[in-house]
């Protein structure tokens, strides 16, 4: 169970494969336009069941429950050796 | 009274929610079936560049130095002829509160929000703008909100984006994550009518007006520094607001210097791709905004776009992947600078130019942006391999975007490829004929679409029976 006012991270989809733009290539009409917002959960809830937070503007945002605090992992990546010799003087 | 959220209902109450959002009138300035008084509209805005700078320093943006790169300058003139190779200079724009040229973008809007009474600003960008607009918000004690294309279908983030995506939270902002598509625009809408907040577009007067202190400042900085003005300045291109609004500047400076404007070749890959979303290594400054933009402006999100590029352009320059992740490295190596992709996209342009230009001639890169994790083209390359791109050092014309990414062994090898200007502006050309048959064009639009494309009125008489004889 996850406690009322955890910062969780909620997931809904906005439009349905069918209901896309005209425009938009195949590839991308094959699949829901899906929208993730963060907030602060507004009831005790479980993990994947539906649920309203409350976001960092104040709005109140419903949709399924996927993530418990929400944390960022991006980095510098895995060394790129290749990078490493450009600019060391023996080949300009 | 709850409203309907169907993306054609959204779409059609597109104009009732922008007045709302901006209190901008578009109407007003309309002349002719495809002309609008654009300098009214841009002097509508109400703004002098003294109250734009003045406005700017209230918060942090604007006055960023101006460095001239001399060993980069230097290893540029080993490989080309003598007397040859421009004096490069930078201005370090990284330097603005949210660390790009974008505070100087959102900074206006943000005053003008404060001002009306709006409670918050929305922003809809991936990009530097929407950290640019949270940033500007803080300062000005507005909420804020950022709508973000981030994820694919297989909720894989773009590195640089999530990166923007945390450092609009450091500011305070909501960011709505949304996976790939145009109906980015239809979601905006609807964050725009529930919130009753200022809508932040890219491409309002306000915008643009707020990067003419850009254009503005670094002549007066080179003229400081050289005794001389520049000869040649080097723009990243996307939307084209970059471009218009450095252009606009430097003409309030009275300096006529080469406008040129410089992008990413991603040819080949659709901007609205769920598959291609996560194979290009660069999220902007690229053809997939750069070109469209350039040669027919009004498809933002404003009824008419204040950023038109192809008005002020004398040269376009298009730069591999590859090379640039080269010369981002050389600028940590030589100039001992960390950069992001953005202003180093331009510098590669101008490291092209600089070997066709005289040795006592000057270039400026007119922006740098912040880089770090998730914007280094480190975490770049090592997410493009990680998508099962191939990247190695080789001949940067090899590189096949979406498969390869082929970085220079050796400066030479960078070199860039121009667009042909005149190709440009017959396809800005053939978009207005489209919008509008010539046949009903009046006298006020053909001034406009000459203006609209640098030209002058025989020169569009010319190009309007070309393509005539083309049907
Ligand atoms: C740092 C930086 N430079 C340049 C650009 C290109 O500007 P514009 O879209 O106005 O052409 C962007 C826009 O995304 C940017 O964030």
């Amino acid at each position: 169970m996850v406690k009322a006012g955890t910062w969780v991270e909620i997931e809904k989809v906005l439009l349905t494969p069918e209901q896309r733009a005209p425009q938009v290539p195949e590839d991308t009409k094959k699949v829901p336009y899906v929208m993730r917002v963060s907030g602060f959960l507004q009831k005790d809830a479980e993990l994947n069941s539906e649920v309203t937070v409350k976001t960092l503007s104040g709005r109140i945002v419903d949709g399924t429950l996927v993530l418990v605090r929400p944390h960022y992992e991006h980095s510098f990546g895995d060394t790129v050796e290749e990078l490493l010799t450009i600019g060391l003087g023996g080949e300009i | 009274m709850s409203r309907d959220t169907s993306y054609q209902a959204v779409m059609a109450r597109k104009n009732e929610i922008m007045k709302m959002s901006m209190g901008l009138d578009y109407d007003v300035y309309k002349t002719g079936e495809l002309a609008f008084d654009y300098e009214k509209m841009m002097d509508d805005c109400g703004f002098t560049l003294e109250d734009v700078i003045r406005i700017q320093a209230e918060t942090k943006v604007g006055n960023t130095p101006i460095y001239e790169l001399k060993n980069l300058t230097n290893a540029v003139r080993k490989t080309c002829k003598p007397g040859k190779g421009a004096r490069i200079f930078v201005k370090d724009e990284a330097a603005n509160a949210s660390g790009s040229f974008k505070a100087r973008r959102a900074s206006i809007s943000a005053y003008v929000a404060q001002q009306k009474g709006y409670k918050g600003m929305v922003a809809a960008s991936s990009g530097n703008y929407g950290a640019a607009v949270a940033s500007q918000a803080a300062q000005r004690g507005l909420r804020c909100i950022v709508v973000q294309e981030i994820y694919d279908s297989n909720k894989i983030g773009q590195p640089e984006i999530v990166e923007k995506a945390r450092k609009c939270e450091a500011f305070g902002a909501e960011v709505i994550r949304l996976t790939v598509g145009p109906e980015l625009f239809y979601y905006n809408l609807m964050v725009l009518e529930e919130t009753g907040y200022f809508n932040a577009s890219l491409y309002t007067p306000f915008g643009i007006k707020g990067v003419e202190s850009l254009g503005y400042e670094l002549v007066h900085q080179i003229r400081e520094k050289t005794g001389k003005d520049p000869d040649a300045v080097m723009i990243t291109q996307a939307g084209g607001g970059n471009l218009t609004g450095t252009a606009r500047g430097m003409l309030a400076a009275n300096c006529n210097a080469k406008v040129v404007a410089c992008s990413v070749d991603l040819s080949g890959l659709h901007m609205a791709s769920d598959h291609d979303f996560n194979r290009k290594s660069f999220t902007t400054g690229h053809t997939g905004f750069g070109v469209p933009f350039a040669v027919w402006p009004d498809r933002a999100d404003v009824p008419r776009n204040a950023a038109r590029s192809l008005r002020y352009m004398d040269d376009y320059i298009l730069v591999r992947q590859g090379e640039v992740f080269y010369v981002t490295e050389l600028l940590s190596k030589l100039e001992g600078m960390e950069r992001g992709p953005a202003g180093n996209t331009s510098l590669t342009g101008a490291v092209t130019l600089a070997r066709e230009m005289d040795e006592d001639q000057i270039i400026v890169v007119q922006e740098t942006e912040y880089t770090g994790a998730g914007k280094h083209h480190n975490s770049q390359l090592s997410f493009a391999r990680q998508m099962g791109i191939e990247v190695r050092r080789g001949d940067p014309t090899e590189g096949v975007n979406g498969k390869s990414i082929v970085i220079p062994e050796h400066l030479i090898q960078v070199t860039g490829h121009k667009q042909d200007m005149q190709k440009l502006r017959m396809s800005y050309l053939k978009n207005a004929c489209k919008h509008v048959d010539p046949s009903k064009w009046t006298d006020v639009d053909k001034a406009f679409v000459a203006a609209d494309c640098k030209r002058d009125l025989p020169w569009l008489e010319e190009s309007l029976s070309k393509l005539k004889a083309e049907n």
